[in-house]
Order: structure tokens, then C-alpha cells, then sequence
């Protein structure tokens, strides 16, 4: 029995909140509208909708059951759930990688919350009144030090130094006082602070109409059929190649204007894609289930320790569909209409077009966005405030698997787990602090732990539950203390359906982001994350990958030494 | 923006909303909520 074995969530919308708050982060608010926006709603959205059927909903569920199964045999963390549930005493090594991840992303992930952070002060104080696009990058380069190695070093207020202090003490100060006195409490109160803002914010971007009269095309409708129009119109230009897109068009303005230049020039096309096109372009599919992927935090580890801290007779069934629907509420409900409207509506399609990746959406759009709305000081601090809110309810997620593991495998309190998870935090958050040249170290941490190993870790999981425990043994599991069970359809598609479409979308995750063939629009290229480690090998990346290792190895170290795992809990083998 | 983007819009709102609601209102209602709701104070990290 582990130490943390007596810590149980004090409530069930405790818990909700918790594993809402962990799966609420900042991709619902800034990647998901520029994946929605680049596909073309309809067909996006239903590749997202599937994909939550049959990866997201059928993980979250088997992470929610295993968790408390293993948490009534005294087991908290990823080694230990798979020390339960695995026959074979290799299986505490598989759970390893459940610690590695939430860990190191953590390490990262700290980093950005402080920018959230510092971006709310700064608009609080005035200090963010953005007059073109090249102020807002050179705001945030220098914020975050991108120019070189120790950028971002140096004390002021327009500095992520002090904000990332704050952040990192409050997230152990938070976890230090437990599961039901630090993470539940503290998501309590966020969680529907979270809420209020995104409603309030959500209401002032859909009355911003046309905020600029002499430019009628840039107004909030347009901003919306930019994100939402299943069908994309573009303006193309024929080259020696083939046709070249120039520009997106949304609105009967832009198309009359389209339509005159394409009247005028012979080498210009307008070309419409449809929802059909859309569906069968490989690449759609994959952002479709990585966006649900990501944005549940399913194949995190999290969810697994969690749920461990749930009594037997609690319920993980309608807890865990809740907080599912929480977090596509949070995503499609506000993120879908606050940032690409807004956006839209004060800088145009062409103003936003190839911006929309996250940090582009998030720290060089926006701000200029706020700098030119009546109130942008109010609306940008009530802005960023949220999506720091929505970051640190992610981070402490992601300290809680290895405080757990930590007093599991060395039978110590909290107090001293968190000095050691404290040290070793420190020094991974302030390697990727460091060294901040073209954010490096964070790109290749997010790249290999962050996306690879999270699928590795997803597939472990569902795999694990369905062949190793049983479905039918895990559904009957769910459903103990639950108001309805999962409904039967989810038995074979947890056992046939999730593992191999998740094993597919990985292996085109794998082409795609690791080979670089992209099925039809370029010639295969290996990614940069590649030849960062073999083909033009860089310093920052090898050191990044070699603290993943590093973390890794002492992780397995504790988990071959723990006394815990030395022989199995009774009635537990499978 | 065209009828067919507001369908993909009021379509994937209401669904996710209505969700939701819907998960929230059973959560309330559960008449044995009370009895699994565990809460119980825990040992605080200065007590160990």
C-alpha cells in the first residue's frame, strides 16, 4: 500500500473539475479554431466528431477504469497501474512512460503558462498597444527570448522571468496541499472563473459587427464563415508547377472582387473545395484525431492517477463523459467563436491567413487583435487571465503522476516528493528556459514527448485494457457505482475499432511528421526534428532528448528497485 | 459566411453544448450521488 494511498477527492464535481481543468488548456482556444479554419468546418468537424467516438471517448473511459481499479490496491501512479493490471513483472516499465510525459511536458508547458501570465499583466498595466504586426513579434521575441540562447534572461515587467517564478511556485504550492486541498479546490473556483471569462469574452467578439466601416469584409460573420464554411473558395494562380493558391475568399465582397481579377488576368482561377474533397485528403484525418487527441489529454498519464484516488463504489462512467463534454464545450463552444472571429473581424482573411498556427494565434494576432478593440487593455488581460487559468489547471495535472510515483516507489510523504519533483522540474524548466533560441528546446521536447510518445503511451493503454485486462472484465469494472453503463457498442469498439485507429493515425503521424512524405504536396522531406538529431545534428536538441533519457532511466531505476512492486496485489492477476 | 457553414456552426455548438448540459443536469440528478461522494478530510502534508 502506498503512502498516498489515503488521499481520496473530497467530491465528485471535484474530480469533474480536476480532469476538466487538466484537459482544458490552451489548444482549445488557439489550435483548434486554426485547424478548423485551414480544413474547412464541415469536413473537419466530422472527422473530429468520429474521432471522439472512436479514440477519444473509448481511452478516456479505459484510463478512468483502470486508474481506480489499481487506486483499491493502493496503486496511484502509471507503473503501478500496470503492475496491477500487466501479468508479467515487466509491466510497472510499460507505466514509465506515463510518468515521462507529464513530466517533462511540464517542463515545457510551465514555460508558455508564464507567458499567458505575463501577457495578462502586461495588458492589465497598459503596456501592450500593438500598431502593426511587427511590433507584436518584436514584443513577443524579446518576451520570450527567441533570438538567441539567454534571450530571454534580464529582470522587468515585460521579462517572462518573474511571471515563470510565480507560476512554477504556485503550481507546487497548489500540489504541495494535496489532491482534494490543492488541485481539487483550486479547480473548483477556476474552472467556473474559466467559464465566466470565456462567456464574457465570448459575447464582446460576436457584437464587434464591422469594427472598421471603410473596410466592410472585415466583420465578425466573415471571421465566423472563415472558421465554419464547409466549403473553401480560393483565388489561384497557374505557374509552372500548377495552380498556386494566393488567397482564401469569404464573403460576397471578396468573391465579386475574385471574380473581376480572374476576368482580367488568364493565369487566375477561382476554385472551390468541397466537404468531400476535404474527407479524402489523408492529412485532415490526422488533424482531426490529433486535435481530439491532444485536447482530451488521453495517453497522458494523467486521468490514470487521478481516477486512482476514487473510491470503489465512485462512478467513472458519467464523470468521465462529463468532463469529455466539459473540455469540447470549452473547445468548440467558445474556442470556435472568440479567437479566428475576432481576429478576422479587425485584421481580414489576409491578415490572418498563415498565422494561425498556436503561438502564432495566441502571441502575434491577438494582442494586436485587443490593441485595436475599444476596452483591448480589459478584454486582452480578461483574455490572457483565462488562458492562463485554462494552462495551470493543466500543469497540475501533470506534477500529480510523479508526486505519486515518487511516494509510491520510495514510500515517502508529499512534502518530501515534492522537494525532489521540485528539484528535478527546476532544472528541466530552466534548460528549456535557457535556451530559447528559436524555442529549441521546447519544440523538440513538445515533438518527441509531447505528440510521439503520448501516442506510444495512448496505444499502451487502450491496447492494455482491452486485450490484457479484457473489455468485457472492463466494462463490468465501469460500470460499478456508475448510473448507466457504457453502452454496449463501446465493447468492440474499444477491443477492434480504437487500437487500430489509433495504430493508423500513428503510423501516418509517423510518415507524415517523421518521414515528411505529405501524401501529394511536396516532395518527401525528412522533419526538422530528424535531422535535428541525425542529419545536421543540433546541440539543443541532443540535450533534450538526452534529459527525456535521463528522467527515464531514473524513473525505471526506482520503479526495478520499489519494495511496491514486488510481488502482485491478491485478485488482481488477469 | 454561407447557410452551410452556419448549419456546421449551430450543428457542432448545439451538439457539444447540449452535451454538456445534458451530463451536468444527470450528475445533479443522480439520486445516489450522496452515497458516492466520498468526502473526507484528508491528512494535509503537515500532519505527516
Amino acid at each position: 500500500m502506498s503512502v498516498a494511498g489515503q488521499e481520496r477527492w473530497s467530491s465528485r464535481y471535484g474530480v469533474i473539475f480536476a480532469v476538466a481543468g487538466s484537459a482544458v488548456g490552451l489548444g482549445n482556444f488557439l489550435r483548434f479554431p486554426g485547424q478548423v479554419a485551414q480544413y474547412g468546418g464541415g469536413a473537419f468537424m466530422v472527422a473530429y466528431f468520429l474521432s471522439l467516438i472512436l479514440i477519444g471517448l473509448p481511452i478516456c473511459w479505459a484510463e478512468w477504469t483502470m486508474g481506480r481499479y489499481a487506486g483499491q490496491r493502493g496503486y496511484n501512479s502509471a507503473p503501478g497501474v500496470f503492475h496491477v493490471l500487466v501479468k508479467s513483472r515487466w509491466g510497472r516499465y510499460l507505466g514509465v512512460i506515463g510518468v515521462i510525459i507529464p513530466v517533462v511536458i511540464y517542463m515545457y508547458y510551465v514555460v508558455i503558462e508564464a507567458w499567458c501570465l505575463g501577457y495578462a499583466v502586461n495588458f492589465f498595466a497598459g503596456n501592450i498597444h500593438f500598431g502593426s504586426a511587427e511590433e507584436s513579434s518584436d514584443f513577443f521575441s524579446r518576451f520570450i527570448g527567441v533570438a538567441a540562447d539567454g534571450g530571454a534572461l534580464g529582470l522587468g515587467w515585460d521579462r517572462v522571468n518573474p511571471y515563470l517564478l510565480l507560476v512554477f511556485f504556485l503550481n507546487f504550492f497548489l500540489i504541495y496541499r494535496g489532491v482534494a486541498k490543492g488541485i481539487e479546490l483550486f479547480c473548483t473556483y477556476a474552472m467556473p472563473v474559466l467559464l465566466l471569462l470565456g462567456l464574457v469574452i465570448l459575447v464582446r467578439v460576436l457584437t464587434l459587427g464591422t469594427p472598421d466601416a471603410s473596410v466592410p469584409e472585415n466583420n465578425v460573420i466573415n471571421g465566423l464563415g472563415f472558421m465554419w464554411n464547409p466549403e473553401k473558395v480560393f483565388l489561384e494562380r497557374q505557374t509552372a508547377e500548377g495552380w498556386d493558391k494566393v488567397t482564401e475568399i469569404i464573403g460576397q465582397g471578396a468573391r465579386d472582387e475574385a471574380a473581376t481579377q480572374v476576368a482580367s488576368d488568364p493565369s487566375l482561377r477561382v476554385r472551390e473545395v468541397g466537404i468531400f474533397e476535404q474527407l479524402g485528403k489523408p492529412q485532415l484525418w490526422l488533424a482531426a484525431a490529433g486535435q481530439i487527441f491532444f485536447s482530451l489529454s488521453v495517453g497522458f498519464g494523467v486521468v490514470l492517477t487521478y481516477a486512482s484516488y476514487l473510491s470503489s463504489r465512485d462512478d467513472v462512467v458519467l464523470s468521465g463523459l462529463t468532463a469529455t463534454s466539459a473540455n469540447e464545450f470549452f473547445e468548440v463552444g467558445l474556442g470556435g467563436l472568440i479567437t479566428l472571429p475576432a481576429a478576422v473581424a479587425f485584421l481580414g482573411v489576409s491578415g490572418v491567413a498563415g498565422m494561425v498556427s498556436t503561438f502564432g494565434l495566441g502571441f502575434n494576432v491577438l494582442p494586436l487583435v485587443f490593441a485595436k478593440m475599444p476596452l483591448g487593455a480589459v478584454f486582452g488581460a480578461a483574455f490572457f487571465f483565462l488562458l492562463f487559468l485554462a494552462a495551470i489547471t493543466s500543469s497540475l495535472s501533470m506534477l500529480q503522476p510523479g508526486i505519486a510515483f515518487l511516494e509510491e516507489s520510495l514510500r515517502i510523504g508529499r512534502k518530501q516528493s515534492v522537494a525532489i519533483l521540485g528539484l528535478i522540474t527546476a532544472g528541466g524548466c530552466g534548460f528549456v528556459f535557457y535556451f530559447s533560441a528559436d524555442l529549441k528546446a521546447l519544440d523538440t521536447l513538445d515533438f518527441w514527448v509531447g505528440t510521439f510518445l503520448i501516442f506510444v503511451f495512448a496505444t499502451v493503454q487502450i491496447i492494455v485494457f482491452s486485450w490484457v485486462f479484457g473489455t468485457h472484465r472492463g466494462l463490468i469494472e465501469a460500470a460499478r457505482g456508475a448510473p448507466f453503463p457504457v453502452p454496449a457498442i463501446f465493447a468492440p469498439i474499444m477491443t477492434f475499432v480504437t487500437p487500430v485507429f489509433l495504430l493508423g493515425v500513428f503510423g501516418l503521424w509517423i510518415v507524415q511528421n517523421v518521414f515528411g512524405i505529405n501524401f501529394g504536396a511536396g516532395a518527401p522531406e525528412f522533419s526538422s526534428y530528424v535531422k535535428d538529431l541525425f542529419i545536421t545534428p543540433n546541440p539543443v536538441a541532443w540535450m533534450s532528448i538526452a534529459l527525456v533519457v535521463a528522467f527515464g532511466v531514473f524513473v525505471a531505476i526506482l520503479a526495478a528497485c520499489a519494495g511496491v512492486y514486488a510481488k502482485k496485489p491478491e485478485g488482481t492477476t488477469p | 459566411m454561407t447557410i452551410g457553414g452556419w448549419i456546421v456552426m449551430l450543428a457542432s455548438v448545439s451538439s457539444v453544448t447540449g452535451l454538456f448540459i445534458w451530463c451536468l443536469w444527470r450528475v445533479v440528478q443522480d439520486p445516489g450521488e450522496k452515497e458516492r461522494l466520498h468526502g473526507f478530510e484528508m491528512r494535509t502534508p503537515d500532519e505527516k
